[in-house]
């Protein structure tokens, strides 16, 4: 599959990747550059791989609270809250970014390599709702515009007044309606807009002119794994529950969402493993899969979900599932990179901060 | 790939191999380093995990690793030898794969143990048409 920018990233000198079945530039001039970028100026990533699934009707909340692991209730109309989806055993279907754009009427963002399976989870169960659940994937075209400057530079570029951070707003873009979204992936300032897909190409156009820099699907994970948002997929799967992921922030076991028994009793007697961040020190750069050693000794203590060359910081970085008694911050542990022991410790999330 | 390999440089004096590695052969020794195409393909180059003086490598076979931001990638040896250098320089500088990898980016120095080998590897047209494939 092609989003309606393919024809761009490939004039712009793309390297494309498959992802999700979906034909994706991974980077454009270089990952550090476009990295750094977004973390000194303003990039933009063609996210229309995203899902959408719109949820309408008068059960709609009732229907959302019970699927979604946060307290939907807690969303006025214009807002956005982030949620996993869990199944009956807690395990995450899911991770994504809800939007209340009516008062019966929500938005949910989908990862690309899980759309199908969302849908048709919510489909499932939404029969006891009056709601309606909707795939609108096709409906939108999805920019990410992400960096300190991102914001002025959209608001200026596409003549468009930008809703706070974790809102949504309702604009015209291109003169088409079109959705602001004051959410990223990236750990910076930014918005995420869904537009209409016959817009999507001279909206590009005016960004790249307005000097926002094309970034690719390399930087989009370099950025996030920095600041440790989790990626289904690697960090998150539907063996694993949120509270060993750290998520336990976004789970509200009171409102009885489906899993949340198993929620709560994770939560209550601990897990046997947590995800955490750890950097090398040294040489060497983690990848996924690589096992993680108790410091200087040949227990397998837990494996690395993902890993990178760090840009920010310069070092090989990632995230991991430990045992969870030595999970502590500053514990000197081994990652077994290719059979190499390259010594690190597990740092304190976000493994990158910005400096005020 | 056929667009990418026209941007590439190949130098003529130098015998390719099939998983765009170069040697340069002087006498019984050979610089040994990866193809402009091996490093677009990689990204931008990282970290180069070099081989130790001494070791020994075998032709077709894995000697060293370099790595990108988002993959890493085996090197294979061209010709068997024993390694005499690593480019240490590459330590601090990594970046020199991508920016002079015929030069500057050089990875290690051999001692040849089977100099015929060199006969078998491809020459720059040889090695130019099956990137154009």
């Amino acid at each position: 599959m092609r989003t309606p920018l393919y024809e761009q990233h490939l004039a712009l000198g793309a390297k494309v990747v498959d992802f999700a079945g979906w034909e994706m530039p991974v980077t454009y001039e270089g990952i550090r550059e476009e990295h750094s970028a977004v973390r000194r100026h303003a990039g933009m990533f063609d996210v229309s791989h995203m899902g959408q699934v719109e949820v309408e009707g008068p059960g709609a909340l009732a229907f959302l609270q019970r699927v979604l692991s946060n307290d939907v209730a807690k969303v006025h109309v214009g807002g956005a809250q982030y949620s996993v989806l869990c199944n009956e055993d807690g395990g995450v279907i899911d991770d994504l970014f809800a939007y209340r754009l009516g008062g019966d009427r929500y938005l949910v963002v989908t990862n690309a390599a899980n759309h199908e399976t969302d849908l048709a989870w919510l489909g499932r169960q939404s029969r006891e709702f009056d709601a309606l659940v909707r795939d609108v994937a096709d409906r939108y075209a999805m920019l990410a515009v992400q960096g300190p400057h991102a914001r002025d530079v959209v608001a200026r570029a596409l003549g468009v007044e930008l809703p706070p951070r974790f809102h949504v707003a309702h604009v015209q873009i291109g003169r088409r309606p079109a959705l602001a979204c004051g959410t990223g992936y990236t750990g910076e300032d930014g918005v995420e807009l869904l537009l209409d897909p016959e817009v999507a190409v001279p909206i590009w156009a005016e960004l790249l002119d307005a000097g926002v820099v094309p970034c690719g699907l390399g930087a989009r994970d370099t950025l996030r794994l920095e600041v440790c948002y989790p990626l289904h997929g690697n960090e998150l799967t539907p063996e694993r529950n949120p509270i060993e992921a750290g998520l336990g922030w976004c789970c509200k076991e009171e409102t009885g969402f489906i899993g949340s028994e198993a929620v709560a009793r994770a939560r209550a007697e601990g897990t046997a493993e947590k995800l955490v961040a750890f950097e090398i020190e040294g040489q060497g750069i983690p990848r996924e899969g690589n096992p993680v050693m108790r410091g200087g000794g040949d227990e397998q203590i837990g494996a690395v979900t993902s890993g990178t060359f760090s840009p920010s910081l310069e070092v090989g970085a990632g995230m991991a599932y430990v045992r969870s008694e030595l999970a502590e911050v500053g514990t000197s542990i081994e990652i077994d990179v290719r059979g190499k022991r390259r010594p690190a410790r597990i740092a304190s999330k976000p493994l990158y901060a910005k400096r005020s | 790939m056929a667009p990418e390999s026209s941007e590439g440089t190949y130098p003529d004096d130098l015998r390719y191999h099939e998983e765009h590695d170069w040697a340069r052969v002087d006498g019984d020794q050979a610089t040994l380093g990866i193809t402009w195409y091996a490093q677009d393909s990689l990204g931008e180059v990282v970290f180069f995990d070099p081989p130790e003086v001494g070791a020994t490598i075998q032709k077709d076979s894995s000697y060293a690793e370099v790595e990108s931001v988002k993959a890493v990638s085996d090197v294979i040896a061209p010709l068997s030898g024993e390694i005499v250098e690593v480019n240490d320089a590459l330590q601090d500088a990594p970046e020199k794969v991508n920016e002079d990898p015929y030069g500057e980016g050089w990875l290690v120095k051999v001692r040849l143990t089977a100099p015929e080998e060199a006969e078998t590897l491809l020459g720059v047209q040889e090695y130019r048409k099956m990137l154009d494939r």
